[in-house]
């Protein structure tokens, strides 16, 4: 059963930071802007030097190569970028049910990042990612720039991720009612304190 | 064929000429005058020490004179290397990387010329050691440059497209290969284009001076051809050195992008 554990994990102006996210959970996480959210996440897929440990299941971060942990960690960024002038070779394999799940069909995989809006980057980078099935999420704003369907759209399909893989989650989001439908529990990072909220169950 | 000696006075009359563009630069406030006064000025000096070095050099063969002279240039683009790269890594790693990479392959690539190809008794011969060494040093040294600089300044910019590829567990070279290519680009077209104009559009330096000293034509094409050659295995190899290292260090051990190790410099 993957599980995320953090332990004394101390980035930038955060205070030590202790949290566990088990196994299919989904914890989200708010504060105010500025407040480090996207720091820690950053620290948890070890983007930034930091201190303290991160445990995927049994396994430590420092004793895992850094590209093997990332792709288990799997980061997805406020903002989506690209790099290849199509879609397609940015995708490790294709899962059509998420495509059509998130109102894409195949033929998305053939056009030019150029020509995608806003929202449809951050929805494709969403499957991206899942495309190289990490075995736990990190997510920044998955849905900051989509209405209100695509954002249910995308609800759906980290749950059902989150099910199927039995992934932890940890999910940096400001809308109070998408933290109600999704989370079993709720964080609030705040002058660089981690502040359990409720639990949702 | 005799040679016409150039007289100090002949010397200063073409340095009218660079007095007369300072002026046209001052005239038009292309804020250029400055620069062309203390470039031209170098020139002088820098050229005249050398002359007077090689005379010395020349008159009294010996292996330490060449070793050492041979250093000194070795530093000296080492440092260009680093100057022309805007941004630059911080501490010792750029001057470090622009140096290690020149010797590696400025150094190798004379030495194999000295040894195989043109095969001198000694083989120092400072007449061939130093000019050879030289003309390659300095091209290699625009080839680094150029494509470090290229390096840094992409890698900069795209910074969160490297760190986004990171984090689909990208290993630092993958997410950097595309900005490597383009800075050997960068750094190799140079390189490539002289090799295409040649004899064409240009003339190049060494082949009009050995034309002008009095060698015969074909002579001095054989060498220039030969000059041609090394200079683009040593830039290239020399460039290829350098983007390794310096790609390297712009992720640590951990593979994360590090641009906290570049500095910014006007």
């Amino acid at each position: 059963m993957p599980r995320l554990r953090l332990q004394q994990l101390v980035c930038d102006r955060l205070q030590p930071i202790d949290l566990e996210i088990g196994a299919a959970e989904i914890v989200c996480l708010s504060g105010p802007s500025g407040a480090g959210k996207s720091t820690l996440l950053r620290a948890i897929a070890d983007l930034d030097p930091h201190q303290g440990e991160v445990w995927l299941d049994e396994q430590e971060q420092a004793s895992v190569p850094a590209p093997q942990w990332r792709s288990r960690v799997g980061m997805l960024a406020a903002d989506s970028l690209w790099w290849f002038d199509e879609v397609r070779p940015h995708f490790a394999r294709v899962e059509q049910e998420w495509f059509q799940m998130l109102g894409f069909d195949l033929h998305v995989l053939d056009w030019q990042v150029s020509r995608l809006s806003r929202g449809e980057r951050q929805r494709l980078a969403l499957l991206r990612l899942l495309s190289h099935t990490p075995n736990a999420l990190l997510l920044d704003e998955p849905s900051a720039n989509l209405d209100v369907e695509n954002t249910r759209r995308v609800e759906i399909l980290i749950e059902r991720y989150r099910d199927v893989q039995q992934a932890p989650v940890l999910w940096i989001s400001h809308d109070s009612e998408q933290i109600r439908r999704v989370a079993q529990r709720h964080c609030r990072l705040e002058g660089g304190h981690l502040v359990i909220q409720e639990s949702n169950t | 064929m005799s040679i016409i000696t150039l007289t100090w006075w002949d010397v200063a009359v073409a340095a009218l000429l660079v007095l007369a563009l300072a002026g046209l630069s001052f005239w038009q406030r292309l804020a250029l005058q400055r620069q062309i006064l203390i470039a031209g000025t170098r020139t002088i000096v820098q050229l005249a020490l050398v002359g007077l070095i090689l005379e010395i050099i020349f008159a009294d063969v010996r292996l330490l004179w060449v070793v050492l002279m041979a250093m000194v240039m070795l530093a000296v683009a080492g440092y260009e290397t680093m100057a022309r790269q805007k941004r630059r890594l911080n501490g010792f790693w750029a001057y470090g990387i622009g140096t290690v990479s020149l010797f590696t392959s400025s150094f190798t690539v004379a030495l194999f010329a000295l040894l195989v190809i043109i095969g001198n008794d000694p083989w120092y011969q400072p007449q061939y050691a130093i000019p050879l060494l030289g003309m390659m040093l300095g091209n290699t040294m625009n080839g680094i440059a150029l494509s470090l600089d290229r390096l840094m300044s992409t890698a900069w910019q795209q910074r969160a497209v490297i760190e986004q590829r990171l984090m689909l567990g990208q290993h630092w070279k993958e997410a950097i290969s595309e900005l490597r290519v383009e800075a050997m680009r960068a750094g190799m077209i140079p390189t490539i284009n002289a090799m295409a104009a040649v004899g064409v559009v240009s003339l190049p330096g060494m082949m009009t001076g050995q034309i002008l000293s009095g060698t015969s034509p074909i002579e001095a094409v054989k060498y220039q051809i030969m000059i041609m050659f090394m200079v683009a295995a040593g830039a290239g190899f020399g460039t290829v050195v350098a983007l390794q290292l310096g790609a390297r260090r712009l992720f640590d051990e951990r593979e994360r992008l590090r641009l906290e190790r570049l500095k910014v410099v006007d």
